[in-house]
């Protein structure tokens, strides 16, 4: 992961400002593989949301008698569970959840990590080592015991999840933030806003952000790979949702008995976070490359 | 050398102290009084006072975190409830066979990372490369459970090769180096290795191409070197920061098992873990993690001090 972090590190030079977005988001929709993953990813979103307008089968109705139907059986396009539920439709219903618990801690954890780097970064000197040397301590923690440490101890539940991987991923962006910002600082177009007399705040929120922002975002945007694996996988072990709701580490977990029986059943939840997971890796790396028009 | 090593293994003391800081509190942060962990269920007051005296849990925090520290630097993690065994010693047994699995996971996934890296590297935008850079990034992008699960449908269900859980024949027997317990490793070896795979292949391949793009190279070769030659020089020059994040990765390897060792039902410091969690067996949760997490400090401290003997430009910054 700190390998993904330094090539994202390059702060954006300020002298490209005027038209540098229209640019990047031209060369992004220039590439094919960005493209196709934005696609996959609107559809696996647009079905999670519009899931009870798709005339789909109950996801919490089960049959004794229907247990366990292979991919392709007449009316079960994607076979039963273990307890004869439609896959299908747990399949969609559980992107519900699952893109909530697997998005949300990136999203706080760029709130919150921005704003921390931004002021580490900006103000400097004590208050930058009281921030980053806490920080430290977290990266002291492999990022899945950080997350299960801290998700065991809470006890099992959404929120206690989705506040554990928030505390995982703070320190990784506002290491990202933190260090972009310092690029940034020393600039010339910083000392003149500094120069005709703008205040700290001002200097942070107007001139810096806009900056900084961009190689944050892609590097949060390669955290949600992280992040859905990990959220998933905190389910899986029992330490997220409970049955029966449909969610896709979860139904992973529960399936597993099923594997000698319908094996590739069981199998189709973790697709479905690999899908999800993969898509943001290559959206992330697109939109990377996009963004260095140095090249 | 050595004013450099004793320089990063003060600033490692403060780390270590906010770790154990850290778990400690972990207790602490669960719902409802510490006291409920070690306490049977059916105690009565005076029981529960004593106890509370005995634990300390009636003096101040910070008092707290001081005994339980000097405990903890004399080997003493407390006894772990489910078994009532001491927690350093049920650790210890289980980190073993985290360390066996991790290893074997490291040869795998940095073997392949470090040959798809520099093909890929050296190959850069050829189809040698569009292919490495896609089998890396999908390894990243895997759940691992879920891949080790696809792996035992595929060869213990359908083809019947290999074992699905456990560690050795007839449950949790002792290990042999032989091929009835090897057969055990294979599959977790396999799933652990994928992410580190990915990492080691994107890593190596842009230092490859940083690298190859840089003046020397160009001056290397004018001077009429043989390009296995140049090779030689690449691989030089990108040895210190592909060992720091091959460190890294045997750290998070070794740190987070928990959800492999569960696919397999492997005896680790994992399964442990995931134990300790469901029984609520908090000294048990405490200890695991402290354990593994000096681990993971000590790894790095000793990446560190390894990179800087290789690479002198390290030890003047």
């Amino acid at each position: 992961m700190s390998a993904m972090s330094d090539t994202a590190l390059q702060a954006v030079p300020a002298t490209k400002a005027r038209g540098y977005w229209a640019t990047v988001g031209r060369r992004i929709r220039r590439d094919k593989v960005s493209m196709a993953c934005a696609v996959i990813l609107l559809l696996i979103f647009a079905s999670a949301l519009l899931a009870p307008w798709l005339h789909l089968a109950d996801p919490y109705q089960g049959s004794m008698i229907r247990r366990l139907r292979h991919i392709g059986t007449p009316g079960y396009p994607l076979g039963t569970d273990e307890l004869g539920r439609d896959m299908l439709a747990r399949l969609i219903y559980g992107g519900r959840l699952s893109l909530v618990i697997g998005i949300l801690p990136v999203i706080l954890a760029f709130g919150i990590g921005t704003s921390l780097g931004l002021v580490a970064g900006y103000v400097g000197g004590k208050l930058n080592t009281a921030i980053m040397r806490t920080v430290d301590v977290f990266y002291a923690f492999p990022s899945v015991l950080l997350a299960i440490a801290i998700s065991g101890a809470l006890g099992a539940g959404i929120t206690n999840s989705i506040v554990s991987l928030t505390i995982v991923f703070v320190p990784q962006i506002t290491r990202v933030a933190e260090s972009v910002t310092t690029g940034v600082r020393n600039m010339d177009f910083v000392e003149a806003a500094r120069a005709s007399g703008a205040g700290p705040f001002t200097i942070m929120r107007v001139h810096m952000l806009g900056n900084v922002l961009g190689p944050i975002f892609v590097y949060a945007t390669g955290l949600i790979s992280v992040s859905m694996i990990l959220a998933a996988g905190l389910s899986f072990l029992g330490l997220g949702t409970k049955p029966p709701e449909p969610e896709w580490g979860l139904m992973l977990n529960t399936l597993r008995t099923a594997i000698y029986v319908n094996p590739w059943v069981a199998a189709l939840p973790g697709a479905m976070i690999f899908a999800v997971s993969i898509c943001f890796n290559l959206l992330s790396d697109g939109m990377r490359s996009a963004m260095d028009i140095r090249n | 050398m050595l004013a450099y090593t004793s320089r990063r293994i003060v600033y490692v003391i403060p780390i270590v102290l906010s770790v154990a800081l850290v778990c400690f509190l972990l207790v602490h942060i669960t719902p409802g009084d510490p006291l409920v962990a070690v306490l049977p269920a059916d105690a009565s007051q005076e029981l529960a006072a004593q106890l509370r005296t005995a634990y300390g849990f009636d003096r101040p925090l910070p008092v707290q975190f001081g005994l339980w520290l000097w405990r903890a630097i004399h080997g003493d993690l407390g006894n772990s409830i489910a078994t009532g065994r001491p927690v350093l010693s049920e650790v210890m047994r289980a980190v073993g066979n985290t360390v066996m699995l991790a290893i074997s996971a490291a040869m795998i996934g940095f073997t392949l990372g470090l040959l798809f890296g520099l093909i890929a590297g050296y190959f850069r935008d050829t189809w040698v490369d569009k292919v490495a850079t896609s089998i890396a990034i999908a390894g990243v992008s895997l759940p691992h459970y879920w891949l080790g699960m696809v792996l035992v449908i595929i060869f213990s269900v359908q083809l019947n090769w290999l074992p699905a859980v456990g560690a050795g024949p007839g449950g949790s027997g002792a290990w042999a180096w032989d091929w009835e317990h090897l057969r055990y490793l294979v599959l977790p070896a396999i799933t652990t290795s994928v992410i580190p795979m990915g990492i080691v292949t994107r890593t190596v391949r842009a230092l490859t191409g940083d690298i190859l793009s840089q003046d020397f190279v160009e001056a290397l070769r004018a001077k009429g070197l043989r390009e296995t030659e140049v090779f030689r020089h690449v691989v030089k020059n990108a040895a210190p920061t592909a060992l720091a994040v091959m460190g890294l990765q045997l750290g998070y390897m070794l740190g987070g098992s928990i959800l492999i060792e569960t696919v397999f039902s492997w005896p680790g410091s994992g399964l442990l873990l995931n134990s300790a969690i469901f029984q609520r067996d908090l000294p048990l949760l405490q200890g695991t993690i402290l354990v593994l997490a000096l681990f993971f400090v000590l790894l790095n401290l000793l990446v560190d001090i390894a990179q800087a003997a290789i690479d002198p430009r390290i030890k003047r910054s």
